[in-house]
Parts: structure tokens; C-alpha cells; sequence
């Protein structure tokens, strides 16, 4: 193994594998910024050119970095617009979102990067160590097994449902679970509750409910919101100062000292998750989210979904270490385990290399060199954003008038670009016009999009499930599920009960 | 005014040139329509096909449209709709065509459009862990005779479509009754065979070419090929005719035209396509994708299809799907 190891890093650090490995970070990070495409779409942009390379390890040397430089730039828009154009950096918007609406977008976007950073490199050690150990780990999962692994990530909603808004987080969670059931499942034949309409067939388009949903209203209440903006307006002083505080990315050691060890709890956790075909990074993000809020204390906690920095390191450390961690069933089974490892295992296939365990054997330099890339990978991917991070986080400084276009030209064409359906773009207005109305009546969103997010994956593994067992015995039968499913449960309730049991106290 | 008279004579000499021509067009420029979204097979099709002919110099220009929405319905209705502004248009589509307008989720079928050429294609493959018991087709015919529960068989697409219709089609021929297979839909290829692996389901029904790298790794054997011969990339593979069972399947991909194209431009499009596979610039592409030439051409990619909505309508309605 150290043999090999060598040998990667042989192969990886010649100048030509570097700057590959720089420019598809580079190729990454830009395109994934953009709504509406992500990684899946920018590998398979990236493929047909990275294929004139000729080089088997260059090419997927720079096919790996467009991938997670793309799952790098993501949270980007997440973080400053409230606008997640892929469900991994959903949860990121949660407390990134508010954060820069407090006017430190360019801490989040420090911490971001850091977690990002964080958890890739960690991934990628565990990679390195435990690839061929983990690939057991990666098929230990029956689908009665993910169906309980959604139920614990449907926890995260738990998060939404502090003060009086439980009734309301539930209702959401159970909206956004509806809107799943709309289109064709992988289940069954029919198309369901498309009302006729052809373009619902496909189900709900991701991008255009997520950009409806946090980014439409954003543009709006940035609109209407005339007292905020007078009193940014007014007082020469307090702007220029906030503008400092925007493009000013410091983290002082005692938010340092918070966030070290949820980056090293949800680095593990992330690549784990990662692993397993059938969840990835953004079960690992929710998950994450829901775990390290239970975790913090009572206080802190009251911070999550306000502009925690726990909040966002979490996501956004363990949605990197879980695009590392699905490398795993890849290289090693030759499993594709996400859209994304799908189309990557057909770049492997041009290449005519077989991912699986033979390839460890056969073309050891190709296996090294992707992952020692990696490490370098991570290093130019913080390099390039660090430095960009206070001109990117200037943008909120723009006035509203040109912000507000800005916003609402970013949600079209996110949910324009995946689809080419102008359809998509009523549906936008639509949920857009839903939103404002639900926010109006304070009704929390990120439920909503939870739900939509796993709900299709929930109600596809518990029918498989239930198909193969003819029945739900599953649930006691298998002891995995049934923990997890506990685990789900305990999730859930507790913050509740935790909750319930203070105000009583208080009361007496 | 000068400008409108200008309009009206260019308008007027090339209806009279393309009415005097009708014998001989010749295509330089193809736009291709995708009823779904990028990164697809429709679209890796539609796209590698263009390139291999615009680098080849058989025609000079392609250009591609996603047109998602509906699975892929709403292109068929916009190809019969505008089908006079889209002689220029080829659609790119495949086996779902048949199934969904069988089960009515399309409201039209492949005659309401004109038929150019099925291209490629892959056969359908049934597949083992390396350690099964089940060594060939045979044994897993005995065993679902016996107990049909006690075969689970995953799948990367929904119950009623090409992944379900294959096993069913094996065990119909092996005199076993098809309703009763225990079939359990994934969601894609990939997640299908890490059900394999973990041993969730006993077999797994995929494409060909998905199957034969797993076979090559050792992971898993392919105990039955659906085409007639063994195919050159898993020479070890049995066909399901050479073990007895009279199954043969393939899963195309193909081009279809407007309703109402002329019958010569049909010809230049199924020529210019048939010129391409001796290219070494198709051969570049098919070979990056791995895709099998199965080349139906015209009239007998009629032929081929309604015999595969035949056989797939009969089995789907003993299936209880229609």
C-alpha cells in the first residue's frame, strides 16, 4: 500500500497532473456557482474535453477536481442570496443565509470554505487509509436500511420546530413530503398527481422549488423592506462600517475553538455517509445539521437556523467529506453510488478502466494519483476562494435596486438551465408567490425543502423494503433498521421534550 | 416594400427549387431535439452522434435542444405539432417509447411520427454475485418454479418496464408463470447492483454493458445474454437461445422525423446515417460509450418495432400492466 502510495504521488505531482488538477478545481468551483448546474451537469460537460487529454490519470485527475470544486462553489450562492442550487448546500443556506443578512458574509464564506476544505482533506485521508477496508461498509445497507436512514435525516427538521412551531415544522415537513409524490416514482408505472399537466410528470424540478421557495422571496422582501434599508441608508457611518464587517473574514479562537470539533465529528460522519451508495452528501449534510444541533448546548442551540457558526460548518464539512467518501463504492466496487460517480464511472469507461477491485491491482497509478490529487485539490480550492472571498461577499454591498434583479435573474435562470422548460419558470413564480405567503404567516421553509429532498428517496427504499419483505416485519426483523429508526425517533423527540421540559421549570 | 417583394421572390424560387428537387436532397445540417435533460442517454446519444457526423464531414453543422418534461412526451407532441417548421429536426429516443405508449402515458406512439433509423443499441443481461448458487438460467428457473417469492430480482427502472419485462419474458419462455415474479425496482442501474452485492435481491436484470464490467472484475457472472449470439465483450456469458429459452431482446436507441417529411429528405437522413459507421469518427464515439451498433434502418425499423410492441404489449397485458 505504501508502494502505491508512492507511486501516486509520483504520478500526481507532476506539473502536468497539477495543473489540471488546479484548473478543474478552478472549472468547478465557477460553473457550480452558477444555479442550475451542478456537479452532476459540470462533470458531464467536462468529459467529452477532458477526454482529449489522453492520459488516463490526468483526465479523471481534472474530472475530480471540476467535481468537488463544484460542490466547493456551491454553497456560495447558498450563503449570500439564500439561493441553493443543489440539494447538498440546502442545508448550508440554513444558518449561512443569516449570517450574511447580519453582515458577516464574509466570515460564512471563510467558515464555508474552511469546513469545505475541512472535510475534503479529512475525506481524503480516510480514502487514502481505508478505501479497500471500507468497501464492505459500502454495500452493508438494504434499502429497509436507508428507508430508516432517511427517517433520522427527516430529524434535521426538528431544528425548525423550537417555540411554538412544531405544529408548523410538521405541517411544512409534510407538505414538502407531497410535493415529492408529484410525477413518476421509481415504484410505479403511473405518473401521480400531475393533474394532467405534462410537465409535471418528471415530479417537481429540485432547483426551481428550492429557488421558488428561499431565493423568489428574498427578492421580495429586499423590496418591501423599506425601514432596513433607510436605516442602512441614513447613517453614512453604520454602512461603511457594515461594509467592513462584510468583506471581513476574520474568525477570532473562540469560533475556532467551536467549530474544530464539529469539523471532526462531521468529517468522519460525512464520509461515511458518503460511502453508501443510495444517500450521500446531502442525507450527510442534514444529518449533520440535526446531529451537532443536538449536540451543542442549550444555548447555542438557540442559535441554529439564526447564524450559527456550528450550523454552517456542520453542512457544510460533511457535504465535502461525503462527495469524498462516495469515491469509496466507486473505485473499489464500481458502484456509481450518486448521479454524479454515475457519470464519472463513464468517464472510467472511455478511458477503458474498469473501477473496481481489479483496478487497485492492475492500474495502481491511476487509483494513487486520483486520490493523492485530492489533497492537492483541497489545498487549491481554499487558495482560490480565501483570496476572492471579500470581493464575492461585496456583492450584498450593491445596492438594492441592482441586487434585487440580480437575485431574481439568478433563481430564473437556476431553474431555467437544467430543464430548457419555460414552464419551470411559472412553476418558480408559482412556489415563489406560495412562499412570500407562508413566510408572511411565518410558517418555516427549510422543512418544506427537507421533506421534497428526502421524500422521494423515503418512500422509494420503505416500498422496496416492504416489497422484498412482503410486509413491514422488516422494521423488528432486521436489528440495524430498528436501531436506526430508534435513533430517528430519539431525534426527534427529545428536542422537544428538552424544550418542554424547560418551559415547564420556568413556569413553576 | 422592396424588401417584401425581395421576400416574396427568394420564398417563391425556393419552393419552386426545393418542388423541383424532391428527387434529390442533400442534409447539411441537422438539428437534434432530446426530450430530456443534459447529461442523459438520449442526450450522449444525440450529442456523439452529431459529432461523430459533423467531424466526419457528413453534414456541416448540428445543433441540440433539451426538451424535457412529460419523460420525454412533451418532444413527441411538439415533433407532431410543428412538424412543418421541423423537417430540419431529428428526436432522439428509445425502448421507453413503445412501453409508454403502450400504457398510455404518451398519447401518441412511433407511427404518428416518420421513422429514420434505430442506431445503437445494448441487450438486456441477467446477473448473479459471483458466489450464487444459481450457476446458469436453469437453476433459477427451478428455483422460481418452486417458490417464486424466493427470487428477488432488482431492477434499475420501475415495474412494468424493460428491467421487469426481461426476467418475466425468460421465465414465460421456461414455461413458468411470468406474473409472479418478485421484481424490485431501484433507482438506476448502479443502486440495482449494490442491492446485488449486499445481497438485497438474489438477481439483477440490467443492460448488457452495465453488466460486463462487474462481470470482468469478478464481482458478479452474467448467467443470461438476451441477443442471439454471444456477444465479443463477455464471451463467457451463455445466451438464454443457447440454453434453451427462445428469448431475444434489445434495448435501441434511434432517430425519429416530423410526421410529414418528404419521403426523399426520410432518405437523405437514413443515408447520411449509414455512411456514418464506417467513420472512424463514430467509431471513436461508440467506442467511448461503449455502445453496440444495431443499425435499422427505415422500413425495417418499423418492422423491428412493431414486432417489439407485439411481444412487450402481450406480456405487459398478461402482466396485468394494460
Amino acid at each position: 500500500m505504501l508502494d502505491g502510495m508512492l507511486l501516486g504521488l509520483e504520478t500526481a505531482f507532476t506539473f502536468q497532473n497539477l495543473f489540471f488538477a488546479g484548473l478543474g478545481c478552478f472549472i468547478g468551483t465557477i460553473i457550480g456557482m452558477l444555479p442550475g448546474l451542478g456537479p452532476m451537469s459540470v462533470v458531464a460537460i467536462m468529459i467529452p474535453v477532458s477526454l482529449q487529454i489522453g492520459d488516463p490519470s490526468t483526465t479523471l485527475i481534472l474530472l475530480a477536481g471540476v467535481y468537488y470544486g463544484a460542490i466547493f462553489g456551491g454553497s456560495t450562492s447558498s450563503i449570500l442570496i439564500n439561493a441553493p442550487g443543489e440539494a447538498a448546500v440546502v442545508a448550508t443556506a440554513f444558518d449561512g443565509y443569516p449570517m450574511a443578512r447580519k453582515g458577516q458574509a464574509g466570515k460564512a464564506l471563510t467558515i464555508a470554505a474552511i469546513s469545505s476544505f475541512s472535510g475534503g482533506t479529512i475525506g481524503v485521508v480516510l480514502l487514502m487509509l481505508f478505501a479497500p477496508a471500507l468497501a464492505g461498509f459500502a454495500i452493508l445497507f438494504w434499502s429497509a436500511e436507508y428507508f430508516a436512514l432517511m427517517l433520522l435525516g427527516l430529524s434535521a427538521v426538528s431544528a425548525f420546530a423550537g417555540k411554538g412551531k412544531v405544529l408548523k415544522a410538521v405541517m411544512m415537513t409534510l407538505l414538502g413530503l407531497m410535493l415529492a409524490t408529484v410525477g413518476e416514482s421509481s415504484l410505479f408505472h403511473a405518473p401521480r398527481f400531475t393533474m394532467g399537466v405534462m410537465d409535471l410528470q418528471s415530479g417537481i424540478n429540485f432547483v426551481t422549488l428550492a429557488m421558488g421557495l428561499f431565493a423568489v422571496p428574498e427578492a421580495f422582501f429586499l423590496a418591501i423592506d423599506k425601514i432596513r434599508s433607510k436605516k442602512t441608508g441614513k447613517s453614512g457611518a453604520g454602512s461603511s462600517k457594515k461594509s467592513q464587517e462584510i468583506s471581513n473574514l476574520r474568525i477570532n479562537r473562540k469560533e475556532a475553538k467551536a467549530i474544530v470539533p464539529v469539523i471532526a465529528r462531521q468529517s468522519i460522519q460525512g464520509f461515511l455517509i458518503g460511502v453508501m451508495p443510495g444517500t450521500g452528501a446531502t442525507i450527510a449534510s442534514f444529518l449533520g445539521y440535526a446531529v451537532e444541533r443536538n449536540l451543542a448546548s442549550p444555548e447555542e442551540r438557540e442559535e441554529f437556523g439564526k447564524g450559527s457558526i456550528k450550523g454552517l460548518a456542520a453542512p457544510e464539512t460533511a457535504n465535502n467529506a461525503a462527495s469524498t467518501g462516495s469515491f469509496v463504492p466507486l473505485l473499489t466496487l464500481g458502484i456509481p453510488g450518486s448521479g454524479t460517480t454515475a457519470v464519472l464511472l463513464g468517464a472510467f469507461i472511455a478511458l477503458n478502466l474498469q473501477p473496481g477491485p481489479q483496478l487497485l491491482q492492475e492500474r495502481p497509478e491511476v487509483f494513487w494519483s486520483i486520490i493523492m490529487s485530492m489533497y492537492f485539490g483541497n489545498i487549491i480550492l481554499l487558495v482560490l476562494n480565501l483570496p476572492l472571498v471579500p470581493y464575492i461577499a461585496k456583492l450584498l454591498s450593491i445596492p438594492r435596486t441592482f441586487l434585487i434583479p440580480f437575485v431574481l435573474f439568478f433563481a430564473m435562470a437556476g431553474a431555467y438551465i437544467g430543464q430548457n422548460n419555460a414552464t419551470e419558470l411559472l412553476l418558480l413564480l408559482g412556489f415563489g408567490v406560495v412562499a412570500i405567503i407562508l413566510r408572511f404567516a411565518e410558517y418555516p421553509l427549510p422543512p418544506l425543502l427537507i421533506g421534497f429532498v428526502l421524500g422521494q428517496m423515503f418512500e422509494d427504499n420503505l416500498g422496496r423494503a416492504m416489497r422484498n419483505a412482503n410486509g413491514i416485519e422488516f422494521v423488528w426483523e432486521r436489528p440495524m433498521t430498528l436501531t436506526l429508526i430508534l435513533s430517528a425517533v430519539v431525534f426527534i423527540l427529545f428536542p422537544l421534550l428538552r424544550d418542554w421540559l424547560v418551559n415547564k421549570r420556568k413556569k413553576i | 416594400m422592396k424588401n417584401l417583394i425581395k421576400l416574396f421572390a427568394v420564398t417563391f424560387v425556393s419552393v419552386a427549387f426545393a418542388a423541383g428537387s424532391l428527387s434529390a436532397v442533400e442534409i447539411n445540417k441537422i438539428h437534434f431535439l432530446i426530450p430530456g435533460g443534459a447529461g442523459g442517454g438520449w442526450d450522449g446519444t444525440a450529442r456523439g452522434t452529431g459529432e461523430a457526423l459533423t467531424k466526419a464531414g457528413l453534414i456541416d453543422s448540428a445543433t441540440f435542444e433539451n426538451m424535457s418534461g412529460g419523460g420525454g412526451g412533451k418532444a413527441i407532441g411538439y415533433m407532431i405539432e410543428n412538424s412543418k417548421s421541423n423537417h430540419g429536426t431529428l428526436m432522439v429516443n428509445s425502448t421507453p417509447i413503445v412501453i409508454r405508449s403502450l400504457t398510455k402515458v404518451f398519447p401518441q406512439n412511433f407511427r404518428d411520427l416518420t421513422l429514420i433509423a434505430g442506431t445503437i443499441g445494448d441487450y438486456a443481461a441477467l446477473v448473479v454475485p459471483a458466489g450464487s448458487s444459481y450457476k446458469n438460467f436453469k437453476d433459477l428457473v427451478s428455483a422460481y418454479k418452486k417458490n417464486p417469492e424466493s427470487v428477488a430480482i432488482g431492477g434499475g427502472s420501475v415495474p412494468g418496464s424493460m428491467d421487469h419485462l426481461v426476467p418475466a419474458m425468460a421465465f414465460k419462455a421456461a414455461g413458468a408463470d411470468p406474473t409472479k415474479v418478485k421484481y424490485i425496482p431501484f433507482d438506476g442501474g448502479g443502486k440495482a447492483m449494490a442491492g446485488l452485492l449486499s445481497g438485497e435481491v438474489d438477481a439483477l436484470s440490467t443492460g448488457f454493458s452495465e453488466a460486463v464490467g462487474m462481470a470482468n472484475s469478478g464481482k458478479v457472472r452474467i448467467i443470461a445474454v438476451t441477443s442471439q449470439d454471444r456477444v465479443d465483450a463477455a464471451p463467457s456469458a451463455p445466451t438464454l437461445i443457447e440454453q434453451g429459452y427462445n428469448v431475444t431482446f434489445v434495448n435501441w436507441r434511434g432517430f425519429f422525423a416530423a410526421p410529414d417529411l418528404p419521403s426523399n429528405m426520410r432518405k437523405a437522413y437514413i443515408e447520411v446515417l449509414g455512411k456514418m459507421y464506417n467513420t472512424p469518427e463514430w467509431e471513436k464515439v461508440r467506442a467511448r460509450n461503449g455502445w453496440v451498433n444495431i443499425y435499422n434502418p427505415g422500413d425495417k425499423f418499423m418492422v423491428f418495432l412493431a414486432e417489439q410492441e407485439k411481444v412487450i404489449g402481450d406480456l405487459m397485458r398478461e402482466l396485468g400492466f394494460l
